[in-house]
């Protein structure tokens, strides 16, 4: 399948979408090459949905351009663009069997009938669907029934294949097993998938690039890699693990450099850090995971907190504590400790990312 | 009572019957009184004909051409109008389903439910007369006159009041089945490159027929049962009448209530032929729930 799929990329020009005065999506501009997996990922109301049904064409955009090479196809109806869509519910025809829903985009297509057989059997095996063929979807589990709504967005060869959150109605044993699946079915049919979801867990997992959206902007585009390591905004950090949150103000003068190491006093405490962008200071915010924030001794810097709650985890402990100053702290601990127990927390100061701005 | 521990209550209620059961005596009394009594008083009254004979009201209708032929009449009005509101309506649902003000049109449209039928025919008599706007438009417009277009006193004039009050409620039920599809089957349809005609023929009306057929039966038995307007607005002594109006002369102009009786067995029968043809034909199409996912 898919080897006669022939584009070299997606290009979004800008694209903007407006709900009355709301700007639900904003000059989102993105390059996609063929045979990329990428996910838009973001909290609910960010535009990603916005943006993958205007890609498809249920919705209209109110600014920009979408380009499959030279071909401009923002400006095509839904039905021209011949975009495979997995959607969050499978919208699966009630009244149609497995192979007749499978089907359906190769008959709308006038596929002659040796043919249809041919390919709606190469997407039912793909999708491991074989003895189910001839059931109604409504006989079938929800795994099943998603299994039949990718079969029928791929039949149709299509260079891009839209999913919107496709597993979030699935149990987690069930998703961890269909993420598999789509990663294979991608790399087999050799087109673009876009996939949207919220979940960073399947974003990193599944995507080679992920796009983080919020308030209808890209906050960061990058490889999982670089979203998790090296998230560019505070609100990506905190998406990407980065739970405990330190206000503070910087101690160096003068603007820091990207990458560059710097120092600041967080109640009392400094710390050093990692700034990845430039900090003009002086009020900045620390993000540091809950697995790199461990206990110190005495001795060692750190911020001082108490225990609130303490349990195991198997091969270590998780704790959360709070500062005097009130702020919630997660962390990692090898030792057992006791809640109402005084604590000094620090991280590897290559851990702790230093990004500008205070309250958020 | 024996040494058994469960009690009789709690074995009543596994097997469906508690005090919640009881909630359904009110309707009960009311079906009783108000359809089981009077329909199989009339059912008995209509074998108990006037000459004595067992099936003689019958024989009588079957034989009178004056009188079986209302049967054709009725069919005549109450089948095409019911077809043609059925028609008129599933494109609006689909329009309205879609629009902003969904509700301030939906009651715009439902108003003549609320005027009633007598109120209808008598506006129409004024509106459709030869002397009434309609009329007078039409033959300034010079697409005919007075003398050549007759809409009230005849078959037209029910037909017309008809369609005016039965298209609100036809509609009202279409909107129902209509909504009740999944528009992301719409969507679903559309990205596979289904165009809407196409969308509508292979998504929307296989899974909109049976509630069609249930509309469409609810509407004709509405329709057959035509009184006010074929009196007010039709020919009653001719082309329109109907054959509730056979009914009422036999009842109230001859006083034969058990021939009265035998016409409205002979209406209910004729009703529960088509509606039972119609309801039967719906095996043909998928019942399940048109929604594209599980729950």
């Amino acid at each position: 399948m898919g080897s006669h799929i022939a584009f070299q990329s997606l290009r979004l020009e800008k694209v903007g979408r407006t709900f009355g005065a709301m700007n639900a999506l904003q000059d989102l501009t993105l390059e996609i090459k063929r045979g990329e997996f990428i996910a838009l990922l973001g909290p609910s109301g960010c535009g990603k949905s916005t943006a993958l049904n205007c890609i498809a064409g249920l919705l209209a955009t109110t600014s920009g351009a979408i380009w499959l090479d030279d071909v401009r196809i923002d400006t095509l109806a839904v039905e021209d663009r011949g975009f495979g869509m997995v959607f969050q519910n499978y919208a699966l025809f009630p009244h149609m069997t497995v192979r007749s829903n499978i089907g359906f985009g190769l008959r709308m297509r006038g596929v002659a009938k040796a043919e249809l057989e041919r390919r709606v059997d190469a997407a039912i095996r793909t999708v491991r669907l074989e003895s189910q063929a001839h059931k109604l979807p409504g006989q079938l589990s929800g795994g099943q029934q998603q299994r039949v709504a990718i079969a029928r967005a791929i039949a149709i060869d299509p260079p891009l294949v839209l999913m919107d959150e496709p597993l979030s109605n699935l149990d987690a044993k069930l998703r961890l097993e269909m993420r598999q699946e789509i990663r294979r079915i991608h790399q087999d049919l050799g087109g673009v998938t876009i996939y949207v979801t919220h979940d960073q867990d399947e974003a990193l997992s599944l995507a080679d690039r992920i796009v983080v959206l919020r308030e209808g902007m890209i906050r960061q585009v990058g490889t999982p890699e670089d979203l998790y390591l090296r998230p560019a905004h505070i609100d990506v950090a905190e998406f990407m693990g980065f739970r405990n949150r330190l206000e503070g103000t910087l101690i160096s003068d003068g603007s820091v450099q990207p990458m560059a190491r710097a120092s600041a006093d967080f109640g009392g405490t400094v710390l050093e850090g990692v700034a990845l962008h430039s900090l003009p200071g002086p009020a900045v915010t620390a993000a540091i995971r809950p697995d790199d924030l461990t206990p110190v001794d005495a001795n060692h810097p750190g911020i001082d907190a108490t225990v609130e709650a303490f349990e195991y985890r198997g091969r270590d402990f998780f704790g959360t504590a709070r500062t005097p100053a009130g702020v919630e702290l997660f962390f990692r601990s090898e030792v057992p400790l006791h809640a109402g127990e005084a604590v000094r927390l620090s991280a590897d100061p290559s851990k702790i990312l230093i990004y500008q701005g205070g309250a958020a | 009572m024996s040494g058994s521990a469960i009690p009789f209550r709690v074995r009543l209620a596994a097997s469906g019957l508690d005090g919640v059961t009881l909630l359904v005596i009110p309707a009960m009394v009311l079906i009783l009184a108000l359809f089981v009594y009077p329909f199989s008083y009339g059912l008995i009254l209509s074998f108990h004909p006037k000459d004595g004979s067992f099936l003689g009201n019958y024989g009588h209708f079957f034989s009178d051409p004056f009188l079986y032929g209302t049967i054709y009449t009725t069919l005549a009005l109450a089948l095409p109008v019911t077809l043609l509101n059925l028609v008129a309506a599933v494109p609006v649902a689909f329009r309205i389903r879609r629009m902003r003000h969904q509700r301030l049109i939906t009651t715009i449209l439902v108003l003549p439910i609320t005027l009633g039928t007598v109120l209808v025919a008598e506006g129409m008599l004024n509106y459709f007369g030869p002397q009434g706007w309609f009329i007078r438009t039409l033959s300034i417009l010079g697409l005919g006159s007075p003398a050549s277009i007759k809409l009230v006193h005849n078959y037209w004039g029910v037909f017309l009041s008809l369609v005016i009050t039965g298209f609100p409620f036809t509609f009202l039920l279409t909107l129902s089945y209509v909504s009740g599809i999944d528009v992301a089957l719409e969507n679903a349809a559309a990205t596979l490159g289904a165009r809407s005609a196409a969308r509508f023929r292979t998504i929307f009306l296989p899974l909109l027929a049976p509630g069609l057929a249930i509309t469409f039966c609810l509407s004709f038995v509405q329709a057959y049962s035509v009184f006010p307007s074929a009196v007010l607005l039709g020919a009653p002594a001719g082309p329109t009448r109907v054959i509730s109006i056979a009914a009422y002369e036999a009842a109230f102009e001859q006083y034969d209530y058990s021939l009265a009786s035998a016409i409205a067995m002979v209406m209910g029968a004729v009703q529960l032929v088509v509606v039972v043809g119609v309801l039967m034909s719906r095996s043909l199409f998928y019942r399940g729930p048109a929604a594209g996912a599980k729950g």
